[in-house]
């Protein structure tokens, strides 16, 4: 028996048929719906790797089961920017060159989104902190804290232009 | 007419394994280093865009891929510059010379009057009508490097030295499928392996109906001897089958360490193999103050942000292996001895994974979809680690005990220095057919491989950096390879050096406050290689040294090593605090890295390297005191975070020089002592166990 599930991802309607409602989002996202830039890091919600937006909150996509995802609004990686027209966020990790080798970036990308979205003026430390659900093992922490800053003046001129 | 080529080069002279040009306006080269993270690639098309005279845009670059790519062993040992671009200047050299001779001949003139401008053939300053394309049918590159082709100045260099923007980080930065994990070829399997707890244990019975009844979907299981993996088309199916599966299998003969194995103390009572390498022990001298302290470090984790995966398929009598691991040739050669299989049928390719910063799960990964694959001919099989497995069956970096004596001279300097190391192997990389979990659980394991560790010529591993840099009469490392470890060891970013570099740094502070004397003059005063002083003294005065907080509990303190005696030079101060646990507040770094190819890289190496120090120093340890024998989640295996990082600053110093120095471990020993030394400053007490956990600082504390 397979169950339907509607919602929307990245601004747009999708109905996925999954055997199970049990399945994490996380396996629905990639297998089902390609969506590849969403990462497996440990299915343990302890690592951040996973981090995608719903209803505009960060939250865990490897433990959060595709049931519970119904007529919900999810927001992934793929959905924040493009090449052609990045997030700010992503065009300051560009300048500031901040990866390594960046298995990391898609959840950090979005946990930092959340935060600029509800605090447009964040401190270091702040920053640090909404980050601190999410590991880097390659130690790229500092640059990192500094394209958010980056992104956030950004957004912030943007907003008063 | 040849020079003496690089040693890379030597080994794959074919210039066409490292320069085509296939279509026009295209530059395509090769290269047999991976990128793990740390920008290899990018650096290597800077030195054949610089060489050729090509624009980086023109630039295609392979890697890591046994079909086309040169032999270059491993990506490992700081040495992708060093050896690697080393390698690759002289052949992009050799290519622009047998290209200019050509044009020459055909424009009758002399070569010298000939220059290349984007690939674009010029003489005296214009357009010739030749350029790399339409001369590539005539210029033969299926010929040997002859190490003649003359190489620019480094004054010359306009792409090298450079910060050209990382070329793998915009795929990463949008969600695009980057790494093997996201690749999907079309009827690929998912699977995953139910380990063998460890080897020779027996898989007495599989309980395949209850498996099956979690699992809620079907799967297939792929069993032989003791290797057993179940396979299925749903990724959650087969995941929430091997999740169950530990509780419905039984296995005979599973051992697990004991907790007091898991501190390196534990290694000095055990069987060992013995060198000196050296002054002899008996040219110590009898007399004169002595001082020794012994300095431990316990068995760490690679812990890469996310488990290994393997992709592999088997098809018409030809295995294709995509893997994360660092030598694709090497795993080649180790996968045709465990799989009987001649290396002409085996390819296997790089793709990027997690930062692995050593010898993790990755080889083993790949061996599992092999073995999967090869009993399943057609289809694709992905094997991803489950993170549990990652933990608890990745090798580990060994323990180590470094006691260190020093017999002193009347100013308190040593006048003969030993260096005494108990660690098990840095060196279980697959070879033989050995080292490979899924050959050991299958039949006729292979042999145990006798002990070894990495030789001295390629940098040494428990005893990388165990000799001081500094002027010391009579210098010995008297090295203890423990053959027999409670887990599978093997390398870790640095190898022997973090600890040995943490041992000798503290040491000489140790020795410096019995003289009276400051660090960073004590030092000087018997560091006579000028580079090294020049980025003990740039790091001092970067971090406003010697002035010290006045504040209780804070402190600042030095640590410095050139990597392997021949790679990067690194002078790293920390200044930290402590109360209850220790906070990081400020670290410095000063390095002479010689020639940066790409120096915002290279700073990004250096850092990336203080804080996985700082993590490993801090944080972490492979414990077996618990209920599951060692770690399974990033709560049992806790690392540094955001909140716990320090603001860092580093110089790269100016090196007029067209050799380029290994960096990516260059900084880990040095940050290592310099918080040792800090701790020492902000508290008055020595510590010399790592890792410096609250639990140890209180206990320190309490003790005091």
């Amino acid at each position: 028996m397979t169950h339907t599930v509607a919602f929307t991802v990245n601004g747009k309607p999708v109905v996925v048929s999954v055997a199970d409602e049990q399945t994490p989002l996380l396996d629905v996202l990639r297998n089902e719906l390609q969506l590849m830039g969403t990462r497996f890091g440990c299915g343990l919600e302890q690592c951040g790797c996973c981090i995608v937006l719903i209803d505009g909150k960060p939250e865990k996509s490897c433990t959060r089961l595709i049931g519970s995802v119904a007529d919900h609004d999810v927001t992934t990686i793929e959905g924040i920017g493009t090449p052609e027209q990045p997030h700010p966020l992503q065009q300051a990790f560009l300048e500031e060159q901040a990866g390594q080798c960046g298995y990391c970036l898609s959840g950090i990308l979005i946990s930092a989104k959340a935060l600029l979205d509800r605090n447009s003026s964040p401190s270091r430390a702040e920053i640090a902190r909404a980050l601190d659900d999410n590991l880097c093992r390659c130690g790229t922490h500092n640059r990192i804290l500094r394209a958010v800053e980056k992104a956030a003046a950004r957004l912030r001129e943007r907003r008063h232009a | 007419m040849t020079s003496a080529l690089p040693s890379m080069l030597a080994d794959n002279p074919r210039l066409d394994r490292w320069v085509n040009f296939t279509s026009c306006g295209q530059v395509t080269i090769s290269t047999g280093r991976v990128e793990i993270g740390q920008g290899v690639l990018t650096a290597m098309v800077q030195i054949a865009a610089e060489e050729l005279d090509v624009a980086v845009e023109r630039i295609a670059i392979r890697s890591g891929d046994t079909d086309v790519t040169p032999n270059e062993g491993y990506t490992a040992g700081s040495q992708s510059m060093q050896a690697g671009g080393v390698a690759l200047r002289q052949a992009c050299a050799d290519v622009r010379a047998l290209f200019l001779e050509r044009a020459a001949h055909l424009l009758d003139c002399a070569n010298a009057e000939l220059s290349v401008q984007d690939g674009r053939i010029l003489r005296a300053g214009m357009p010739t009508g030749h350029d790399y394309w339409s001369l590539a049918t005539s210029v033969v590159l299926a010929t040997e490097a002859t190490g003649t082709g003359p190489r620019k100045s480094v004054s010359e260099y306009t792409v090298v030295g450079r910060d050209v923007a990382r070329l793998d980080l915009p795929a990463k930065l949008f969600g695009q499928p980057t790494f093997i994990h996201d690749m999907n070829p079309d009827g690929m399997a998912h699977a995953r392996v139910v380990r063998q707890p460890n080897r020779g244990a027996a898989l007495l019975s599989v309980d395949e109906q209850a498996i099956r009844r979690v699992a809620r979907g079907p799967i297939a299981f792929v069993r032989d001897g003791n290797f057993l993996a179940i396979v299925g088309d749903n990724e959650t199916v087969v995941e929430a089958a091997a999740a169950a599966a530990t509780s419905h299998v039984v296995w005979s003969g599973a051992e697990r360490p004991a907790p007091l194995q898991q501190e390196a103390i534990w290694l000095r009572q055990r069987p060992v193999v013995d060198r000196i390498i050296g002054k002899p022990v008996t040219s110590e001298p009898s007399r004169g103050p002595t001082f020794e302290a012994t300095y431990t470090r316990p068995y760490l984790a690679h812990a890469s942000i996310a488990p290994s995966c393997g992709l592999a398929i088997y098809k018409d009598k030809h295995l294709t292996v995509w893997t994360h691991c660092q030598g694709v040739y090497p795993l080649r050669a180790a996968l045709a001895r465990a799989l009987s299989l001649d290396p002409s049928a085996i390819s296997v390719r790089h793709v990027q994974g997690p930062g692995c910063y050593g010898h993790n799960g990755a080889d083993d990964a790949a061996t599992d979809a092999a073995v999967i694959a090869l009993r399943m001919p057609g289809r694709p099989i992905r094997v991803r680690w489950r993170r549990q497995d990652e933990f608890a069956f990745e090798p580990v970096s060994p323990a180590m005990v470094v006691k260190v004596r020093a017999k002193l001279d009347e100013t308190g300097h040593p006048l003969d220095w030993t260096t005494e190391i108990w660690s098990g192997t840095h060196q279980g990389r697959p070879g033989g057919g050995a080292n490979l979990l899924a050959a050991e659980a299958l039949p006729n394991p292979p042999p145990i491989p006798a002990p070894i560790d990495v030789p001295e010529a390629a940098g040494g591993g428990a005893t990388r950096n165990g000799e001081p840099l500094y002027d010391i009469p009579a210098k010995r490392i008297v090295h203890h390879l423990v053959t027999e470890v409670p887990r599978r060891t093997s390398a870790l970013r640095g190898l022997g050096a973090m600890t040995n570099v943490f041992a000798l740094e503290c040491f000489t502070d140790e020795l410096a406050e019995r003289a009276g004397k400051d660090p960073v003059e004590y030092r000087l005063a018997r560091l006579f290689d000028q580079r090294a002083r020049r980025v003990i003294e740039r790091v001092a005065a970067m971090a406003d040294w010697p002035n010290q907080s006045q504040l209780a509990n804070r402190g600042k303190g030095i640590g410095f090593a050139r990597y392997k005696n021949r790679a990067a030079y690194a002078a790293v101060v920390v200044e930290l605090e402590v109360e209850e646990s220790i906070r990081l507040l400020h670290a410095w770094c000063a390095a002479d890295v010689g020639l940066a190819v790409n120096p915002d890289a290279v700073i990004n190496q250096l850092e990336g390297g203080m804080i996985q120090s700082a993590s490993w120093v801090l944080k972490e340890q492979v414990r077996f005191d618990n209920d599951t024998a060692g770690p399974i989640d990033w709560e049992s295996y806790p690392v540094l975070r955001f909140s716990e990082v320090p603001e860092i600053e580093i110089e790269l110093l100016d090196a007029d020089t067209d050799v380029p120095l290994g960096v990516g471990e260059a900084t880990a020993g040095p940050t290592a002592a310099a918080i040792g030394n800090a701790v020492s400053r902000a508290l008055g007490i020595r510590v010399r166990d790592l890792p410096l956990t609250r639990e140890r600082m209180m206990a320190m504390l309490l003790a005091q």
